[in-house]
């Protein structure tokens, strides 16, 4: 399953960042963040609750970078 | 402006002023007093930078500019240089407000380029009455209007109305396209003079303007080679620096302390704090990702679209580019290109030939009836009888005709004149006897030879044609298009096998990039180090096999994103070498002490603003 976000993100590697932390989170299978359209397509692992594992990878870019914004 | 970007200008602003006027105050008596007062700017200008590195220390994110920005000020505080520590963090948030603004400079260029996503769809309903409704809940068949100025907002058939359409949008060229009843038209084009009525043939997800859009919002997430080597770079960099910054402080006091001396240890503090300025890799890692946001942004609005920044690196490295014929260096329609050994007139010839085919949907007989012009009169032909891989026989005013291959001459008996030229030749025969013979042949593009050129002035050593047309066509097209070399008669494998000749014939160093119209090519677009789709529009299997997708069938663009890609990566390479130049020979000033605080800025901010504006124009494309 894929889903697409829009987010809110100051760098083009703040951005990397967070494409970084969203992949390592259980449940993604894969992740990009594109920075010119500030959008985030996450491919979740099958069975996975997306919502639930959204808030993680929310959490888990909050922690790379402070100054981010997923709007789920 | 977003209201981010306002709030920290402003708070830029004030703490600016209120700077200088501590600047003129005579407060050298009050330390306490000066120093509580220089923490209002300090504070007001650096608030969410401290709070970020204090944030990051605590999810164990510790090295990154924020904490680079916060120790160095903190420290020139904590040495009595209010000034500097003030200094610092005001130039740095300059500098990011910048790089900010920037950013949504260039965004907003590329979107307003790109727009090409429609708002609403005009249903029409049982009465004619108009109904706004989200293109997303339009099925197949529905009946849309569009009105002039508006985009057409889904894949369809013109059903009513007469318009000039801009595709501007879509193809980066402003060539407007006369549509009437019957015309396909493709979604993301506007609307310039009439109402159009159409009949939509795909879904909204399914049609052109989606599938761009998708495209250019995938592009940015395969990464190039030197966005991982930024990546890798600031994670050894950063801590490394500040490790050296900590030893800078600390190991040569100690061994002036061992050695008798005074340690001088604000001294060396200072000296380390400048380095930590000084070697803020906010200029490399901001710039390099802008570039390719910028290029790949600048070259979808040319109609040239590259799916990611790996592939812009090595569409810069292409050497070799192989072509499919038709599509690419062709025109892909037919056209007339002849008429030989006929004992009549050419014009009667062709006549006979366009009545005889005036009921065949064949593009040969298109090609006929389209280079005689005038309306084929169905009256004057009957008793039609089409022999499938042969030709066809039909009594025209009277007389047997027979129009076709030399099988069917064979067959009828009749002695037909060979034809050397290339291109498909049509033999016509009256009542038994040879009456001459057609020739036609697909049209060479008319930038067929420019954009060959154009290709050799771009960089490119080698080009070799592919193509299954007989050794003849190939050859004549090869020739007057000015490519090095072809292969013809080959069968759709044998291009994947020709591609991967090339590529070990290339080596590792020059890329091998593969042209074609996607149709029956995908392998080969895969196969190749690059594969280019061009007219792709309406063709999904290109755009899915292709890594660049050119969005009108103009061989110049090839040549054109091949430029579009060297300017990029040399723009990546010039922000490189000269960050890392300014910052190393800077460095080395910082910590043998000649360098100050205010050199360390420049370092630092300055430095990056000039990167950024280099990036910037990785954005200016158009007259690549």
């Amino acid at each position: 399953m894929k889903k697409t976000y829009k987010i809110d993100v100051d760098c083009a590697n703040c951005a990397n960042k967070m494409e970084e932390a969203a992949k390592n989170t259980a449940g993604v299978r894969d992740a990009s963040v594109n920075f010119m359209a500030l959008k985030m397509k996450v491919e979740f692992e099958d069975g996975a609750d997306a919502d639930a594992v959204m808030r993680d990878v929310v959490k888990n870019c909050k922690i790379v970078e402070d100054d981010c914004e997923i709007f789920l | 402006m977003t209201k981010k970007q306002k709030n920290l200008l402003i708070r830029v602003i004030c703490a600016g002023i209120f700077m200088l006027l501590l600047l003129l105050l005579p407060l050298e008596n009050y330390p306490l007093l000066r120093f509580a007062l220089f923490l209002i700017p300090y504070l007001t200008v650096g608030y969410d930078i401290l709070r970020k590195a204090f944030k990051g220390i605590r999810n164990r994110q510790v090295f990154d500019e924020n904490f680079l920005m916060a120790v160095a000020t903190i420290g020139a505080m904590a040495l009595g240089d209010y000034k500097e520590g003030v200094a610092v963090m005001w130039f740095y948030q300059i500098g990011e407000l910048f790089q900010s603004y920037a950013v949504g400079k260039s965004r907003k260029n590329i979107a307003a380029l790109m727009d090409i996503r429609p708002d609403c769809a005009n249903v029409e309903g049982e009465d004619g009455e108009l109904e706004e409704t989200d293109p997303d809940d339009v099925e197949i068949g529905t009946r849309i209007v569009v009105r002039p100025g508006e985009k057409i907002p889904i894949d369809g058939r013109v059903v009513f109305g007469n318009s000039t359409l801009n595709t501007a949008a879509l193809t980066g060229e402003s060539l407007p396209r006369d549509v009437s009843v019957g015309d396909e038209v493709l979604s993301g084009c506007v609307n310039m003079s009439g109402l159009l009525k159409i009949e939509t043939t795909r879904e909204f997800g399914e049609s052109t303007a989606s599938k761009i859009l998708d495209l250019v919002e995938n592009a940015s997430s395969r990464k190039s080679r030197s966005e991982q080597f930024i990546t890798r770079f600031a994670r050894v960099y950063t801590p490394a620096v500040c490790c050296s910054a900590l030893a800078l402080a600390i190991l040569p006091p100690l061994v002036r302390l061992l050695a008798g001396q005074s340690p001088d240890f604000s001294d060396w503090i200072y000296r380390a704090l400048t380095f930590l300025v000084i070697s803020c890799p906010c200029a490399i890692v901001v710039s390099i990702p802008l570039s390719f946001f910028g290029g790949i942004g600048g070259a979808g609005a040319s109609g040239i679209l590259i799916k990611g920044s790996n592939l812009m690196e090595t569409l810069s490295k292409v050497k070799v580019v192989a072509f499919d014929k038709t599509g690419t260096i062709t025109k892909g329609n037919f056209t007339v290109t002849g008429i030989h050994h006929s004992p009549m007139e050419n014009e009667k010839l062709l006549e006979l030939a366009a009545l005889a085919e005036s009921h065949s949907d064949h593009p040969i007989s298109r090609s006929i009836r389209a280079a005689y012009g005038k309306e084929t009169a169905s009256s004057r032909v009957a008793d039609v009888r089409e022999l499938s891989g042969k030709g066809i026989l039909a009594v025209v005013d009277g007389h047997q005709a027979a129009v076709g291959n030399l099988k069917l001459m064979k067959e009828l008996g009749v002695e037909a004149a060979e034809c050397r030229s290339p291109g498909t030749i049509v033999h016509v025969a009256l009542d038994g006897a040879y009456a001459g013979h057609i020739v036609i042949s697909d049209e060479i593009k008319p930038n067929a030879k420019a954009a060959l050129a154009a290709l050799k002035d771009a960089g490119v050593v080698r080009t070799v044609m592919l193509t299954g047309d007989k050794e003849s066509a190939a050859g004549a097209v090869a020739e007057a298009a000015g490519i090095d070399e072809y292969r013809s008669e080959l069968l759709p494998g044998d291009k994947v096998k020709e591609v991967e000749k090339l590529l070990k014939e290339s080596g590792e160093k020059s890329k091998v990039a593969f042209v074609g119209d996607g149709i029956n090519d995908a392998p080969v677009l895969t196969r190749a180090d690059i594969g280019i789709a061009m007219g792709a529009l309406g063709s999904d299997a290109a755009i899915e096999a292709a890594d660049v997708v050119l969005m009108d069938d103009d061989p110049l663009k090839i040549a054109k994103a091949i430029r579009i890609a060297k300017k990029c990566l040399r723009i990546v390479y010039e922000n490189i070498y000269f960050a890392i130049g300014v910052k190393l020979a800077c460095l080395i000033l910082g910590a043998l002490g000649i360098a100050n605080m205010w050199l360390a800025i420049f370092a630092d901010v300055g430095v990056m603003v000039l990167c950024v504006l280099n990036a910037v124009r990785c954005l200016a494309v158009k007259k690549l």
